[in-house]
């Protein structure tokens, strides 16, 4: 962890009151576990994995254990590369390290042959191009290095046949 | 397949432009000028350095500035053995509480002057002051807390400021 605010950029506004950029950093490495990292290994390969449950259920992204039963999942199955927007949120104005400098929505998507939705990025262009039920397909990212920046975006798209 | 990554890099990052609020922002005014500025709760009297604007006790707005002595006692201190971001001190050092004389909370800053095998609860310590055109309104124009010499002070004189 790291605190950094840059005194020497100290500025008196209303009633001299002080202020100052405060920035906090974690720099987290994080363990990627069995699954997840089988997960990322596929993205590198245009491949999207979710986890089967005993019940039947796809999850994708994959956790290691079931979220009903907490039984540990093991088995991987592929999903489509296409899917439905279930709910998301547009964002008129990105910031620095948004996934995209221009305008888009962070949205749900549910892929299909899969039960859960993944968060990313849906690349609609205007606000009016989004809807929940909406189909989306991944746009890959040219250089892939096994993360889930390995999907650049999604993008609208017509039903899959 | 190729091999799976086994560690993903996921920073969190939060950027904030900080407000001292009036009565912070007055004790750090205050340290440009060599002064260590508190202030007064109206109930209970205790005496708050840096100033929080509230006391946490009594739940009412500070309004008394109060200024305290650059002297004081380490209180309680943390042996700093891995570098951190900001800092190129040789390791390791000691980050210490020093409960100023005449404040009634501790504040955390550096001490310096001393072996760390020898750094106490109880030392008697003095604020270092970087130099009058060098200070900024941080608790950085205090360089670090040195020992005054004096006896260290008994267990009871601070034991209710821990
Ligand atoms: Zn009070």
């Amino acid at each position: 962890m790291s605190a950094s605010g840059q005194q020497s950029q100290a500025a008196v506004s209303g009633a001299g009151v002080l202020t100052a950029p405060y920035t906090l950093e974690y720099t987290y490495r994080r363990s990627t576990g069995p699954l997840i990292g089988r997960f990322l290994a596929g993205l590198q390969e245009k491949r999207l994995l979710g986890a089967r449950t005993r019940g039947g259920d796809v999850l994708v992204p994959p956790p290691e254990y079931a979220p009903g039963t907490g039984e540990p999942l093991v088995e991987l199955v592929e999903v489509a590369a296409t899917g439905v927007v279930t709910t998301w949120a547009w964002v008129s104005q990105p910031r620095d390290r948004d996934p995209l400098s221009h305008p888009f929505a962070w949205a749900l998507v549910r892929l299909d042959g899969a039960n859960s939705s993944m968060l990313h990025v849906v690349d609609a262009g205007l606000p009016e191009r989004m809807s929940t039920g909406m189909h989306v397909r991944v746009r890959w990212s040219e250089t892939r290095e096994g993360s889930i920046r390995d999907i650049a975006c999604f993008e609208p798209c017509e039903e899959a046949p | 397949m190729s091999e799976k990554p086994r560690v993903s890099l996921a920073p969190v990052r939060l950027e904030y432009r900080a407000s001292a609020g009036r009565g912070l922002s007055r004790s750090l005014a205050a340290l440009m000028e060599g002064r260590i500025v508190g202030q007064r709760c109206p109930v209970c009297a205790k005496v708050y350095v840096p100033s929080r604007g509230a006391c946490p006790s009594c739940g009412v707005v500070l309004s008394e500035d109060v200024v305290v002595s650059e002297t004081g006692t380490l209180v309680s201190f943390c042996v700093v053995n891995i570098p951190l971001a900001d800092r190129s001190l040789p390791l390791p050092y000691v980050h210490g509480s020093v409960l100023l004389d005449g404040a009634d909370i501790p504040f955390s800053h550096l001490l310096q002057g001393l072996p760390v095998e020898e750094v106490r609860m109880g030392l008697r310590v003095r604020a270092e002051w970087v130099p009058g055109p060098e200070r900024k309104p941080s608790l950085e124009s205090i360089r670090c807390f040195r020992p005054t010499g004096e006896p260290d002070a008994p267990f009871h004189a601070y034991m209710e400021h821990l």
